[in-house]
């Protein structure tokens, strides 16, 4: 089987969530990984260099520069001509362009995938994570959307594949990229840290949040998260949240600091290695989740904490 | 310009969904159902766009069960002019409802079509970017704003590193995001009124689509439980904890 592998790049850098991917078409056959942007060539010899892959296909064209989908699905449908299965990882923009590409292939996509039992069998979550169903695709060609934190990262390096330029569908003439406002932040992305802190709506506004969950994140090197309550009310902004509609996270340690634990909340972070857990109240569902929890009021703790703290 | 919402009747997002024993799927026997939360906001988003006079009539449209005539009518209350149901008992995947939605779209004739950006029951995230594609139009995805201005239509999309936004031409597809709006409640005389207005019933042979699943559901299964760990008195024992897990040198 011959698998197309959707890079997630900011024409720069090839972001992690693409070697997940890879990991997750190895299991299927030959990895072809598409780069498609404008003036990333850096990001093919990035993708060349990944474990497991045998051809990059790097398209550039100014269409291209923001991803948009519109631009995109139609050349990822031409290379589907005689490729078997395309993946794109589970991120706002895999999630944009890879249902666009199975409605133009009259695809059903199978999406946020956790693991593959077979050439057309998938698992994955339903219900916020509630349920997790295992399903079996008859169509000739797949469409997969992967959840980044369900496969290992293939390593970066190791592979030498060949980067093969080829030709563009130009622009679609139907939208427009006009800006981005993008958080800017010295710490760690959400996605890959390996420890993140994260708040909830019992530290009231945003600047107890930037008061108490910074300055204890920059001491652990963690990056920083919050529940859909806190962005909600304006804390932060959106793409802190963690949970069933933000981010999938999974890293070593994550600490919720005053976060009660909703469902969809948990649904973003229970594959975590070890919880641990700060909130005055000792019946807060996150206790039912957390490996070390402290009942006490975080405007004590917290200021604690992060003084006592070595380093 | 006419708005086309479609809403999906699911599981209330209060309610705790549980795995059938014999792994064949979530029991929906006796459980309270309702509007698929993001389907709210995008009928919100659409009575506001009329409020302002960039719109001229909300056709809400539903694909499912007899019982969706419900949702239907809960977005009449809160102020769709009509509605249609196209009625099966069978599941629906998202590419056979975009296919439904696209022959309805042909009929309406649409200048936007605002749905939520995914169903709370499969999590898909497919229906809008898939209708987007069959109709060969621009889609809007994950909105945080959107903004009508002539023949454009300027959607502030929520992205994994911040907001970006985007202008499309018009028809166009919107999925809404969580912090869209807040959706109102219907009121009483809204609901009284409701009941009277006009709801089609279709179902999916109307419109010659075939609706037959491409995805088989081998299992349905709970997901690995996490169990409740220790309790730690106080901030140098979290400490010590944290030291042992290699988090603090």
């Amino acid at each position: 089987m011959k698998t197309l592998v959707l890079a997630d790049h900011d024409n720069k850098v090839l972001k992690d969530a693409t070697l997940a991917v890879v990991t997750a078409a190895a299991k299927l056959g030959e990895v072809h990984i598409l780069v498609a942007g404008t003036n990333c060539e850096l990001v093919a010899d990035h993708a060349a260099k990944v474990a497991g892959v045998s051809l990059v296909l790097l398209a550039e064209d100014p269409a291209y520069e923001h991803e948009l989908a519109e631009n995109v699905a139609p050349l990822i449908v031409n290379l589907m001509a005689d490729r078997d299965a395309f993946l794109a990882p589970a991120t706002s923009t895999g999630k944009n362009v890879a249902p666009r590409v199975a409605a133009l292939l009259d695809v059903m996509q199978v999406s946020d995938i956790l693991s593959v039992e077979g050439p057309d069998t998938f698992t994955r979550p339903i219900y916020a994570g509630n349920a997790i169903a295992t399903v079996q695709s008859s169509d000739a060609k797949k469409v997969i959307t992967v959840r980044g934190t369900a496969f290992e990262k293939a390593a970066r390096e190791g592979g030498n594949a060949q980067v093969e330029k080829i030709g563009t569908t130009g622009d679609a003439g139907l939208s427009n990229f006009v800006g981005a406002e993008l958080s800017k932040s010295e710490r760690p992305e959400l996605t890959s840290a390996k420890v993140i802190v994260s708040g909830g709506r019992a530290l009231q506004n945003g600047e107890n949040f930037h008061a108490l969950i910074e300055p204890l994140a920059d001491k652990l090197k963690a990056a920083v998260g919050a529940s859909r309550a806190a962005v909600d009310a304006g804390y932060v902004p959106n793409d802190y949240q963690v949970g069933q509609t933000g981010k999938i996270v999974a890293p070593e340690v994550y600490i919720a600091i005053g976060i009660s634990g909703a469902i969809q909340h948990l649904a973003g972070m229970k594959d975590s290695k070890t919880i641990i857990a700060i909130n005055k109240d000792e019946d807060a569902p996150i206790f039912q989740v957390a490996d070390i929890g402290l009942v006490g009021d975080l405007f004590k703790v917290v200021p604690e904490l992060t003084e006592k703290l070595p380093g | 310009m006419k708005i086309l919402v479609p809403v999906k009747r699911v599981i209330d997002y209060n309610v705790k969904p549980r795995v059938k024993p014999d792994g064949t799927g979530v029991d929906l026997a006796n459980v309270k159902m309702s509007m698929n939360p993001f389907d709210e906001i995008a009928v919100e988003e659409a009575i506001r766009l009329k409020e302002k006079g960039a719109a001229t009539e909300i056709v809400a449209v539903s694909i499912g069960p007899a019982k969706a005539q419900e949702t239907l009518r809960t977005a009449l209350a809160m102020g769709a002019d009509r509605a249609i149901l196209i009625q099966t008992d069978d599941e629906v995947e998202p590419l056979a409802v975009a296919k439904l939605l696209k022959a309805v779209a042909d009929e309406e004739q649409p200048g936007l079509v605002i749905l939520g950006k995914q169903a709370i029951d499969d999590d898909s995230n497919q229906t809008g970017q898939m209708l987007a594609a069959m109709m060969g139009r621009p889609q809007g995805t994950f909105a945080s704003k959107v903004e009508l201005s002539g023949d454009t239509v300027t959607v502030t999309r929520e992205v994994d590193g911040g907001l970006e936004t985007v202008s499309l031409k018009t028809p166009a597809i919107v999925t809404t995001d969580l912090r869209l709006n807040e959706p109102r409640y219907a009121s009483l005389p809204n609901i009284m009124k409701a009941k009277s207005k006009p709801l089609a019933q279709k179902t999916p042979a109307d419109y010659g689509v075939d609706t037959a699943p491409r995805l088989k559901t081998l299992k349905v299964a709970e997901p690995p439980k996490r169990s409740a760990g220790v309790k730690v008195a106080d901030v140098d024992e979290l400490i010590a904890k944290l030291t042992n897990l290699g988090v603090v040198a």
